[in-house]
């Protein structure tokens, strides 16, 4: 074995351990710890790991309900009662880093590992969704801005082609997400993927070292030497150099996850398992000393005994390695052979490496000589928390008075806008069709997909409007809850709880700390409105690349339950001669909203305000409404507001249908104003027009105001507001919102 | 009657497939595990959409080797009927059990999509029927009919010698046809560059079809489609006078 370094100062500092986490460590182990145990520190007390920065801030969240049986860090994910007998594990988790440096990789290996957090519960993965984010795509004319426009397309294809290579061939649709494009991606994009997974209640597996005496088995692929310290790059600024950390970036192999899947869930079936726990970020130093802790047990394990790669790796290698498709699993003593047989039937390498033991440590040996010895539950709990300082941001910028815009021209720039354009350049590379459940396309509100092992119908979706949140980090964190409980509402579910994945700059920068802040209250404020707790998430912070913090961006992940078949509602008019209708207020303002950013190339003024009582009557009068059958199509209006909202009803079908809109009454807003503004708690309806009053009536009732605002028909959207009107023919509206990423990455 | 649903490593289309044989059409359906030696017991072997071994190398040219695909190629010798999907369309082509080959789609990318198939020949075993959808209408089998299903594949495109497309077309072996919401094959209706809009073939007897759209993802109308009844329905009562044929002559001893 070659000689390990010498432990120095700069060694310390390399593995980004300060001064003061480095006497801390020696105090847990009563010496100097060897190379092999300083890695393994490094990693474990990475923010990765340890949410060192973030832990006060995430105990702001609720995250208990009558409805949860898996809290919120307790276990890989959080679990959810949906009714006889059946439950959901979900989780949303980012790979931002590595798709910065490595798109295809870093994004299918982002998949792989949200998927085995919820097979590790015992679920079996139905669906997945993703929430992008890139710099802009658009063309431009401006030379010194081709090679960063190019590059942002290399790391958006790379990343599609990396969730698509992964999920297509595991066979777990991927329904639905978010994309945006803004500068403020540009060299750091964000990736966070979210997959939801089934299971009866009395399957849920817990990730605990259970049962001294009881073996310690590694499952799954061989032990490489990608991915090292994959955590502790994940807790740095994205720089020039990270290029070099592309050995940090795993390699993904859905085909080997696939078969470790159906493994793992024939094995939890059979009853042979204690305790189960993937290897994650921090590989087999993570699942070892976290399972020890968890069951306040130790764990003693053998390195010579772990499945490699390759020949001659040392201790640190193989403790910090990051390969994919790795499980440790805990045997009941006595039923080892259950676990031989159903591995070798699936043909995957497994290994007996180690026992549960009761001595509270993690303890390494390679062959007799031990190579680490740590308290398991110091290592795993007892990371430093720190409260950093937090300075607000100075207030947005004015967005003072706008010159007119030309409505005819703008609403088709924003809907070619590829924030707002058609996604299905993305989501025709997903298979989001595969376990025949997607009732829903992607593309609607929410996606909406039935289980069928359950019966049961789910909705979910991703949201986070991050300009608001640069503007407004507390109130854009709000917005992004109400929204997506409005987008479950308008597809015709009721939330139940909700994931969230936090993106944010270096935490050492008072401002970024700040937003984060920010945002957690924010969301932990709408999270106990709208009841719908959190049953964990992840956070991401150094989203930073040399020209700054990305914006603000929690991204909220929230799940629905759908009562009927027949309350499934999507966004797309049905058919000519229903009346429209508008529940909420025409709105007004135009702070924070997609127009200014498309049209004037500016993110300022205040975003819009969430009144929560109004919110909840909003969502409410829609959900009545759907369930008494009266509801032909519901639509948000979020991005580009109520115009785009219509336009979106318009043309979501591949039969697009007219509209005749007349917003009388509304004639003391500027057209811009009235068209695109961004307020909140709208929707946009429709209904047999025979309907109508009836409609109106039942939303005045519970307190929303409402009103008609027009009918569908015909091959134009016609908008007239007093003296002005505008009108446009639907098919081009659809051509261009349907093509505009198309017509971006192909030319 | 018994059916099959060959569980290759990383078949992920036999539950589906599982799923509306056994609810959907009450039949007796059996998981058989690509290691089995025999599929001798079965009436109707359904070979299902994935990634069969990961398919890194070319789709189910790893899988044609499985031990069962001897055994399936030998009861299709008997005069079996095989219904591959998707990936079991790519395996039956490596198996040349099917000729030609499907290859990379033009795009080069994966698509995921609704398609239009047009059933082209009503003569087969596996494109005849008539059957109840769910609001009581009935869908009946007759040329130029339009079945609405998804596909989901990045190597799609059926790609086949011209001696091959002439003998196909020839002996009336395509069956379905890619093709737009009125019917018409054009290349715009073509999702992946086949060669002729193909979308689904049978062999020479007749008694084993490949075809890239997924049947099995359109037998429900909250699916949006329940057009991939009638492939279903087809190949069942094909089957069942097949099996009633044999046990009236005795061949089904011992079970």
């Amino acid at each position: 074995m070659n000689a390990e370094p010498a432990i120095t100062p700069e060694l310390i500092g390399k593995h980004g351990i300060t001064p003061a986490e480095y006497d801390r460590i020696k105090a847990i182990l009563g010496r100097e710890p060897n190379y092999t145990e300083l890695g393994i520190f490094s990693v474990m007390w990475s923010e990765h790991c340890s949410y060192k920065n973030s832990k006060p801030e995430l105990r702001k969240f609720p995250t208990t309900g009558p409805s949860v049986l898996v809290k919120a860090g307790e276990e890989n994910a959080g679990v959810i009662d949906i009714g006889d007998g059946w439950a959901i594990a979900f989780k949303m988790e980012s790979h931002n880093h590595p798709s910065a440096v490595e798109p295809f990789q870093g994004a299918a290996t982002g998949v792989g590992g949200i998927i085995r957090d919820i097979f590790t519960m015992g679920a079996r993965p139905v669906f997945s969704l993703n929430s992008l984010r890139f710099g802009p795509i658009s063309a431009t004319e401006d030379k010194s801005r081709k090679a960063a426009v190019s590059r942002n397309r290399r790391l958006f294809s790379g990343v599609v082609s990396g969730i698509a290579h992964y999920g297509n061939c595991i066979g777990i649709p991927t329904i639905g997400g978010e994309i945006y494009f803004d500068e403020s991606y540009e060299g750091n994009p964000l990736v966070n993927v979210f997959c939801l997974g089934v299971l009866r209640h009395e399957e849920i597996a817990r990730g605990g070292a259970v049962g001294v005496g009881n073996p310690v088995f590694y499952v799954g692929a061989e032990t490489g030497r990608d991915g090292l310290a994959g955590a502790a790059f994940a807790s740095r600024d994205l720089t020039e150099e990270s290029k070099l950390d592309r050995p940090a970036v795993q390699v993904g192999d859905p085909f080997r996850e696939k078969l470790l899947l159906e493994a793992c869930l024939e094995l939890l079936a059979s009853g042979a398992v204690a305790g189960i726990q993937d290897m994650g970020a921090a590989g087999l130093t993570c699942s070892t000393c976290e399972t020890a802790s968890r069951a306040g047990t130790g764990v003693e394990i053998d390195l010579d005994k772990v499945p490699k790669r390759e020949p001659g790796m040392s201790p640190y290698e193989i403790m910090l390695s990051e390969s994919q498709e790795r499980m440790l699993i805990i045997v009941t003593k006595g039923k080892e052979q259950t676990v031989r047989d159903i591995f070798e039937k699936w043909d995957l390498p497994y290994a007996e490496v180690g026992v549960v033991k009761n001595d509270g440590m993690m303890r390494v040996m390679s062959g007799t000589v031990k190579v680490a010895e740590i308290p398991a539950r110091k290592l795993a709990e007892d990371a430093p928390i720190y409260s950093r300082e937090a300075t607000p941001c100075p207030p947005p910028p004015e967005l003072g008075a706008l010159p007119a815009s030309d409505p005819l021209a703008a609403l088709p720039a924003l809907l070619a806008h590829p924030s707002i354009a058609s996604k299905n350049w993305v989501y025709r590379q997903y298979d989001h069709m595969v376990r025949a459940g997607t009732c829903v396309l992607p593309g609607s509100d929410a996606a909406v997909f039935l289980v069928r092992e359950a019966n049961k119908i789910l909705a979910a979706t991703s949201d986070c409007n991050a300009i608001y949140c640069a503007l407004d980090p507390r109130e854009g964190a709000k917005i992004a809850v109400a929204e997506a409980a409005r987008n479950l509402a308008c597809s015709g579910a009721t939330p139940l709880a909700v994931t969230d994945n936090l993106n944010f700059g270096n935490p050492y920068k008072p401002e970024n700390f700040w937003q984060l802040r920010e945002s957690v209250e924010g969301l932990a404020e709408a999270c106990r409105e709208f009841g719908t707790p959190v049953t964990g998430g992840n956070v991401s912070l150094y989203n930073q690349s040399p020209a700054g913090a990305v914006d603000p961006t929690p991204t909220v992940g929230m799940v629905g339950i759908i009562d009927k078949p027949r309350d499934i509602t999507t966004q797309a008019f049905k058919g000519s001669g229903d009346a429209i209708l508008l529940l909420g207020e025409p709105g007004s303002g135009l702070g924070g909203s997609h127009f200014v950013k498309v049209m004037h190339g500016r993110k300022a003024g205040a975003p819009p305000r969430l009144d929560y009582a109004r919110e909840k009557a909003v969502q409410n009068a829609v959900r009545a409404l759907i369930k008494m059958g009266m509801v032909r199509s519901a639509h948000d209006c979020s991005e580009g507001g109520l115009a785009v909202a219509l336009a979106e009803s318009c043309i979501g079908s591949d039969a697009p249908v007219g509209a005749e809109i007349d917003f009388a009454g509304c004639a003391s807003l500027s057209a811009d104003e009235l068209l695109f503004n961004e307020s909140q708690s709208r929707i946009v309806i429709s209904v047999r027009k025979e309907n109508a009053t009836a409609a109106l009536s039942l939303a005045e009732w519970q307190g929303v105001p409402a009103r008609r605002l027009g009918f569908t028909g015909g091959d134009t959207l016609r908008i007239t507001a007093g003296e002005q009107a505008w009108a446009w023919p639907v098919q081009d509206l659809r051509d261009k919102w349907w093509s505009a990423i198309a017509r971006c990455m192909e030319g | 009657m018994k059916v099959a649903v060959i569980r290759f490593p990383g078949s992920n289309c036999d539950q589906d497939c599982y799923h509306v044989l056994k609810h959907d059409f009450a039949l007796d359906v059996e998981y058989v595990w690509h290691k089995e030696a025999s599929v001798e017991q079965f009436d109707l072997i359904v070979l299902p959409g994935g990634f069969s071994y990961g398919d890194y190398l070319r789709c189910g040219a790893i899988a044609r080797y499985s031990p069962v695909m001897r055994s399936v190629a030998t009861e299709a010798q008997r005069g079996k009927l095989v219904l591959g999907i998707c990936n079991g369309f790519q395996i039956l082509c490596e198996a040349r059990m099917l000729p030609g080959a499907l290859i990379r789609n033009r795009s080069l990318h994966f698509v995921c999509e609704h398609v239009h198939a047009r059933v082209e020949n009503i003569e087969t075993a596996f494109s005849h029927a008539e059957v109840a959808m769910t609001n009581g209408k009935l869908l009946t089998a007759r040329t130029g009919l339009l079945l609405r299903m998804p596909i989901a594949h990045g190597e799609g495109s059926f790609t086949a010698d011209p001696e091959t497309l002439r003998e196909l077309n020839r002996a009336n072996r395509v069956v379905l046809r890619y093709s737009d919401r009125r019917g018409a094959i054009s290349d715009d209706a073509n999702p992946n560059g086949s060669a002729e809009n193909i979308a689904g073939i049978v062999n020479e007897r007749g008694n084993v079809f490949g075809l890239m759209p997924h049947p099995e993802r359109a037998c429900d109308p909250l699916l949006g489609s329940e057009d991939g009844k009638l492939i279903f329905q087809s190949v069942i009562e094909s089957a069942g006078r097949k099996a009633g044929s044999r046990s009236s002559v005795g061949i089904r001893t011992g079970l």
